[in-house]
């Protein structure tokens, strides 16, 4: 059904609307937050993904929390995080939290782990600047059995030891959220993707595509050297900003001064250096429709396209016309161009459906395994 | 035969500039040298100036734009570099500098840099020892002996008991270059140094650091 998932990421910045002056509350823009991951539904996106952040401006602090809070109203929508950090968040915790979530909204959770933005998130929660990537991996080989192993004893280097440790609630129907790892420039953590077979995303916005093809270039690589599949069958995410009206001079008018200010890339090139340079696609739909099929020409055939479409301070209101945009005119057309020459191994978006019913198939297909060499032993008596 | 590459940056703002001026006299100095040798040498000059704009980006976007790239790509491949400043507030320019805080510090290690500085006084001069070539040095350039400095001056003098005149120090310090150089074998065509794989550690090894 979900051959190629798409949705939109917030990084939930509080930030100026330059063309006002005004700055919303913490208060505002969570609420904010909120609506718009109610519109994202509503248009008939597949997912929306939350940050996290610990500082201003920024207010994702909590994701479970916030994406608990629209689980109840929802229905559809994927939920889930772009990034967690799993640096700095304890894995048990992040196991149990996620798994109530993947409970409460019967399945549609998932999460993308990542290091987060700031170097000093570290002390504030405790933990060593200088360890960021053995963290990411120790952290993350501990959240993996957690999830897969009902007791666990295990002891490492960034936590006290586990013994007989039972992670609760276990993960809906036996099967962990899916995972994903984002990454803007370790290939470390594309090999840890790859090893686990777990989804790699790129978040590729801000910075020219060449950068990003040559990380998911090498996650593909090594997910078949480990096993899992062909190169083609690894599973990408792709992030993506788009700004749009139906006349391109329209969108370009009224999103420059948010792009001349915008946190990361404002106060430096043009708005046309940029969009010419990186992804931000500035324009009418059919552009935004152009450039994103394009994609697929960098980094092949891919399972989810992540849209950035609320921040440098737009107003809620411009947000949710964006979305109507991006859900009316944009998406069916991409599901649509997408599934045209898609390779029949390339796998679909993962689902907890999908995974439920693999995981299924697989336990059928070990019972027969076993009956078989059952019989074998019989008939060798 | 694989020529030689030789990439010369100049940080000068004016045009004509005398500290591409000195750049210029270097890289035709060492040219003349290695050629006398039968060597091939291309010459590339990279005028910071034109590249102002697309560094400031950098710093703002991360990335370098489309010049700024092939230069920084020119840089990576070249087999030796003639850096070359203007004298300002007792070091080298913001713009020099901010050129190679934008690039990979990796990229000039084990390279023969010749460093030079241009200024209106001779009592900069020092200026090369105390601030451009530690700057090399933490990069790990193999940064020749002599420095060349021109102050305004040494363009209309010849030299004293104590120094040679201008053109008698950039001819040794083409001539240290050249040495350099022609003791290595040629980098080979574009993109040699630039175009560099991921590097990756197996995760199991990885795996392995932390239960150490």
């Amino acid at each position: 059904m979900s051959t190629m998932q798409f949705g939109i990421f917030t990084v939930g910045d509080v930030t100026p609307d330059p063309t006002t002056g005004r700055t919303p509350t913490e208060h505002e823009r969570i609420k904010a937050t909120v609506a718009i991951a109610r519109k994202a539904e509503e248009v008939g996106l597949d997912v929306f993904a939350t940050g996290e952040h610990h500082n201003p401006p920024f207010v994702p602090s909590s994701p479970t929390t916030l994406l608990g809070y629209i689980a109840a109203q929802t229905e559809r929508i994927v939920l889930s995080t772009s990034t967690t950090l799993i640096t700095t968040n304890d894995p048990v915790k992040i196991a149990e939290d996620y798994a109530v979530l993947q409970h409460l909204s019967d399945g549609r959770v998932d999460l993308m782990m990542g290091r987060g933005n700031t170097g000093p998130v570290y002390p504030w929660f405790g933990k060593d600047i200088r360890q960021g990537i053995p963290l990411a991996i120790e952290n993350y080989a501990l959240l993996h059995q957690l999830w897969r192993e009902d007791v666990v004893d295990w002891s490492g280097r960034f936590r006290t030891p586990l013994q007989s440790f039972t992670a609760t609630p276990r993960p809906l129907d036996g099967v962990p959220p899916f995972v994903w790892h984002g990454s803007i420039r370790s290939p470390e953590i594309a090999e840890q993707a790859a090893y686990y077979g777990d989804g790699f995303f790129a978040n590729n916005i801000f910075w020219p595509k060449e950068h990003f093809q040559k990380l998911v270039n090498l996650y593909r690589e090594r997910y078949a050297h480990y096993g899992h599949g062909t190169p083609e069958q690894a599973i990408v995410g792709l992030g993506g900003q788009v700004f749009m009206r139906k006349n391109s001079q329209d969108a370009v008018r009224e999103f420059r001064p948010y792009f001349d200010n915008a946190p990361v890339y404002g106060h430096g090139p043009s708005l046309e250096e940029f969009t010419a340079e990186t992804p931000l696609t500035v324009g009418s739909p059919q552009e935004v429709i152009e450039k994103t099929l394009a994609f697929r020409d960098t980094f092949g055939d891919y399972q989810r396209q992540l849209f950035l479409m609320d921040h440098a301070g737009l107003p809620l209101k411009t947000v949710l016309e964006q979305l109507d945009l991006l859900g009316e005119e944009v998406v069916p057309v991409l599901r649509e161009e997408f599934a045209k020459g898609r390779p029949a191994g390339v796998p679909d978006a993962p689902t907890h459906a999908g995974r439920l019913a693999a995981e299924r198939a697989r336990q059928e297909q070990d019972a027969d395994n076993a009956g078989q060499t059952a019989e074998t032993v019989e008939v060798a008596k | 035969m694989t020529a030689y590459r030789l990439v010369v940056i100049s940080a000068g703002l004016s045009k004509p500039s005398s500290t591409r001026l000195l750049a210029d006299r270097l890289a035709e100095a060492t040219v003349r040298r290695l050629t006398a040798e039968g060597r091939d040498v291309d010459v590339q000059v990279v005028e910071l100036r034109d590249l102002a704009t697309d560094i400031a980006h950098n710093f703002v976007t991360g990335f370098p734009g489309p010049a700024l790239r092939e230069a920084i790509e020119a840089v990576g491949g070249a087999d030796g570099l003639i850096a070359v400043t203007p004298i300002f507030a007792a070091s080298y320019s913001g713009l020099f500098k901010s050129f190679f805080d934008v690039i990979d510090p990796d990229t000039l290690t084990g390279k023969p840099v010749l460093i030079a500085a241009t200024g209106g006084t001779a009592r900069h001069s020092l200026a090369l020892e105390h601030a451009v070539r530690p700057l090399f040095s933490y990069l790990r350039s193999v940064v020749v002996p002599t420095s060349v400095y021109a102050a305004t001056d040494d363009w209309g003098t010849t030299g004293d008991r104590l120094t040679d005149g201008l053109p008698g120090r950039i001819d040794r310090a083409a001539g240290e270059l050249a040495g350099l150089l022609a003791g290595r074998a040629p980098n080979g065509p574009a993109g040699g140094g630039a175009a560099q794989e991921e590097a990756v550690v197996p995760f199991e090894q990885q795996l392995a650091a932390l239960r150490a």
